[in-house]
Order: C-alpha cells, then structure tokens, then sequence
C-alpha cells in the first residue's frame, strides 16, 4: 500500500489481549502505531473507547487517504472485556478487578451515555425503553432465524469455484446417493430441500 | 433458545444495567445475569441440537508392560507426555499460542508452575515465528516443542518447515540438524469446527522429504507416540484429533515409554477387506468392521497406519495380499488426500492380488463445511457402502 500509493485504512483494535496472551508478550516496540512509520506510512493511535476521537481520526485518515492516494493506519487502544470465546473462561489468566475496571471506567458505550445525557440528549427512561425495545427486537430477531432451516446440502459443493468443475458434480450426486439411501442417519428434516 | 441466551450473556457481560428489565437471575463474578428464557422459546428445538458424535471411542485394554496406570483423557495423555519429557530432558523446552496457562485444550496445564517461565512460555502470535524459532532452539541441540494452536493456522509456518527443518540436514550434508524439533497440533474434525477448527493438513506434509507425521488414535497410543517423536532425530509433526481430546479415556502408563515410528499396528485380523486409516478415523472404521461382519459376513483386517512419513507399506501391502481388498478412509479432501498415496503404492505392490479397486472413502473436494458437516464427513455408513460394493464387485 505504501510504496505503491493506495489510498488504504489499515484500521486496527487493539484490545491488549490474543486470548490468553497479553499485549507484552506479542510485542515490545510502541504498539502498532509505531511500525507505520517503518512502512513510510502515516500513523495515528486513537482512544479507541472514545466514539467520537474514532470517528474523527477515521474521517480524516479517509479524507486525507482519498486525496492524497497514501495509506493510513489507525491503532485504536480498547479493552476486551469478554471472554475470547464461549469455549474460553478468562479468569484463568487475569483478574476480576482488571476487567472490572474498564467495565465500570472506561466503556465506550457507558462514556457516550454519559455524554449524551450531559448533553440533554437522552435520560434514564429512554434507556430503559431503549433497552427493552432492543432486547425484544434482537429475540424475536433469534426466534424467528431458528425458526428457519439450514441450507440444502446442495450448497456445500457451489462456490468452491466461481464454475461447479465436472468432479464436483460428480461428488454430489454420490452424496445424494448415499443419503437417499440412509436417509434416517442424516438430519435432512433440518434443512432445506 | 439456547444461542439467544448465551449471546446475550456475553453483551451482559459488558454492561451490568443491561439486566434491569430481565427478571430475577443469579450473578456470577463478573456480573452476568442468566437469562430466563421466555415462554416462547423451546429449549429443545430440532434445529438447536448439537449432533452425537459420529463415532465411538473405543478404548484398548490397559497394557501392562509400562508399569503403573492412571486414567487420562487425550489431552492428559499429552501432559503426561510433555511433563515426562521437561523432568528428564533439561534442555526440553514448549512454546506457542496461549501454552503458558495451560493452553487452549489444556494440555499444557500445570507446566509451567512446575517447570518455570523458562521452559514454558507462549509466543507471538505468528507461526511461522514459532516454527523458526524452533528450527533454531533445535539446532543448537536443545529439545523444542513447539505448539500450532490449530492444524489448521500450520500454513504461515509451511516455508519454515519444508523448506528449512525438512532440508536443514540434507543441505548442509549432515553437518547440522533439527533432528529435536517436534510440532504438535490438534487436528480433525470436532463437530462444529467448519473451515478453520477442522482440517487435516498431512497430505501436504506427506509431499515433503526430511519430516516425519504422526497421528494417535487414544490416549495410550498419543503418550507413546508423542514421546518417540520428541526422542526421534528428525522433526516432527504429530496431530492430536481435537474431538478425542476429552471423549477418549484410558488406562495410560505414567512412566515414559516409547512406541515405535513407521510402524502401523494390526488392531483386528480378518480375511476379507483390509482397513486403513489413522486418527479418529480409526473408531469409525472399528465400527465398520463390526458391521460388516454382523451385516455382510465378511472379515475385515483394521490397520491403524499411525505414522503417515514415512508410512509402512510392508504391514499394508502384506494385508492386502492376504485379503485382496482395500479401503482407505480419512476426512480430508478425497483428491490429492493420502489414501491416493495409500493406493497407488498398494496398486503397485499387490496388482495381482486385488479382487476390487482400491475404494477412498474421504470428504469432497470442498473447504471443510461448517452446517453441512453431518454431509460431509466419511461416516460408518459411506465406508460400509464401501466394502459391500468391493465384496460384490
């Protein structure tokens, strides 16, 4: 991107942690901001849990980027204050009180409330209105997306090429063979025709 | 039900007001309230069940030549393994992804507190680091372990190991080596795994001189076969089935000990159709050879090939010879896959002994799929189908 002048946003969060792996032992250099400039690129580090710092810096990197045909990249410090995974618990590798603390201090959601209600934006009632509209819309949203069936097995052979070859054709209808003929080992009820 | 309700416990967790319109529920240290499911919602919906596994693990019996037992899972059998190895090798040394808290299958747990930072410590995140890094450790004579957290992330590490572990003794005539450096990795499919949690990368490896691949079907043989590896003076890449990780218990000895490389093992004796696969395929295949005598008749031979470079071709084209057929099945992509190494060599060896062609029972020529995964895995029933049609042909 740099030396061929493209007007690129490398944009990258970085929450401190690669599941278990704090951010000092990934790197010992500034972060991630600081190898732009190895690059020849502009670089900038951002508050990343300040909505309106990310906004800023992404619009002007984007302006700046489009006029100027020069990549930028953006490192936008946060906090990953969930699990990495369902399949990981990680209170295993650091401590209640550490992701308390950016929980309680330092949310980008919580800081824009609070500004928003500073502001006469918004208030108490509308939160909780907000809230319960949003969590109704996102379980209905749930409901009805299990409602629906897993696609037809058919789709497992298309888009491995733009073009379905001849041994893939040849691979479905085996497929489709066997499972007509095994039809009761196979969920087929659970997906489309 | 079920997704909605872990979904929105992990966006609870980033906001503790979330809850005030959810009634009543427990809180947990870091403040998350359990959802109550709403009456609409049926817990037991078809669509939310996670599927049985395709196979069943099958233990062997507990051997009593290695002394005292204990009962272990996979990846305690690999503990076992790696914690044998750091008490007598002073120069051992395990490194990779997240293996400093015990790793993300636990299998590195408890390590690092008895052996220090020194001797287990995690890395960047960068493969092809890790590989090198290893290359490097093994060079100066020092026993390095390292750990790919998933076969599947093993290609920014491929130029590292083909191109320098596997011809660092041949390009420099012997006078070098990394003959200590043993990967591991966890592989295969797990159930919900889909592209990147679920492959089986040792056809590409296969294609490469100067590397050994292993892969353990139990616990017993996983202990056994990782610590050859680690003692072998070639590097090594040994693959750990994921899915067997917990569902695989045995008895495992808790002393070291060593079983040989290039050495596939003879689980069952038959006459009719030889066998072949490797992993966790191995289950399967021990159910199709009950089927196929309760169905069919017929008397399977079921070889565990174990080691697939260098493979023992001698155990396998002397089963053939005998049984006269040969069914080859492994859940990576059927074409290019090692079964076609598998037959080509058996074609070879044994033309005149084949009452049938060489059947391969494999996954399709796809990326591994994540919702069509019950479609596309060499289950019991295809490698049944199979053998029948070799029987009948």
């Amino acid at each position: 991107a740099a030396t061929l002048e493209c007007p690129v946003i490398f944009f990258c969060r970085n929450n401190g942690y690669a599941i278990s792996t704090p951010t000092n032992e990934q790197y010992r250099g500034d972060g991630i901001a600081a190898r732009g400039p190895g690059y020849g690129m502009m670089s900038i580090r951002v508050d990343g849990n300040d909505v309106f710092a990310v906004y800023n810096a992404t619009k002007e990197a984007r302006r700046r980027a489009t006029a100027e045909n020069q990549p930028f990249l953006i490192e936008a410090m946060t906090y990953r204050i969930g699990h990495h995974s369902t399949s990981d618990d990680s209170s295993a590798y650091r401590s209640v009180d550490e992701v308390n603390y950016w929980d309680k201090q330092d949310h980008p959601i919580s800081r824009l409330r609070q500004h928003m209600v500073s502001r006469g934006w918004w208030d108490e009632e509308q939160e909780k209105a907000w809230r319960k509209q949003s969590r109704k819309r996102v379980m209905e949203a749930f409901e009805q997306a299990e409602r629906r069936l897993k696609p037809s097995p058919d789709l497992m052979f298309t888009d491995v090429y733009h073009e379905v070859p001849p041994h893939l054709h040849r691979q479905r209808e085996d497929m489709w063979r066997h499972v007509k003929q095994h039809r009761e080992q196979y969920p087929l009820e659970q997906y489309d025709k | 039900m079920a997704a909605a309700a872990r979904f929105l416990l992990k966006s609870a967790a980033s906001s503790k007001a979330s809850i005030n319109n959810i009634t009543k529920g427990v809180r947990s240290g870091l403040g998350l309230t359990l959802l109550r499911l709403s009456p609409k919602c049926d817990p037991h919906a078809r669509t939310q069940k996670r599927h049985a596994a395709h196979f069943t693990f099958q233990p062997d019996p507990t051997p009593t030549e290695y002394g005292q037992t204990q009962k272990m899972n996979l990846f305690q059998s690999i503990t076992s393994a790696l914690d044998n190895t750091l008490a007598k090798d002073p120069t051992a040394v395990i490194f990779g992804e997240d293996v400093a808290f015990g790793g993300v299958f636990r299998c590195t747990v408890g390590l690092r507190d008895k052996y220090g930072q020194d001797r287990i410590f995690n890395t960047p995140l960068c493969e092809q680091g890790i590989v090198g890094f290893g290359i490097g450790i093994a060079v100066t004579g020092a026993t390095a372990i390292a750990e790919i957290q998933f076969a599947d992330y093993i290609y920014p590490a491929f130029d590292q190991i083909v191109n320098e572990a596997a011809k660092y003794r041949y390009r420099s005539g012997n006078l070098f080596d990394c003959g200590s450096l043993t990967i591991r990795a966890p592989w295969g499919c797990v159930g919900h795994g889909s592209l990147y949690h679920s492959q089986s990368p040792e056809a590409f490896f296969a294609h490469c001189p100067g590397v050994k691949i292993v892969i353990p079907r139990s616990p017993v043989q996983a202990k056994g076969l990782l610590l050859s590896c680690i003692e072998d003076k070639n590097p090594c890449i040994f693959f750990e089935p994921k899915i067997l990780y917990r569902a695989a218990v045995e008895q495992v000895p808790v002393e070291p000990y060593y079983i040989p490389l290039s050495q596939a093992e003879v689980l069952q004796e038959g006459s009719d159709v030889t066998l072949v696969a490797w992993g966790t395929q191995v289950h399967v295949m021990r159910e199709v050879a009950n089927m196929a005598q309760e169905k069919l008749g017929v008397s399977c031979e079921l070889i565990d090939l174990q080691t697939i470079l260098p493979w023992d071709t001698d155990t396998v084209c002397k089963s053939v010879a005998k049984t006269g057929r040969l069914l080859v099945s492994h859940e990576a992509p059927v074409t290019g896959g090692f079964a076609a190494e598998i037959s080509s060599t058996v074609q070879e060896e044994c033309f005149l002994n084949l009452e049938a062609p060489i059947a391969r029972v494999c996954g399709y020529d796809t990326p591994f799929p994540h919702i069509f995964e019950p479609f596309y895995i060499p289950d019991k029933w295809k490698c049944f189908e199979a053998v029948k049609k070799m029987i009948n042909y």
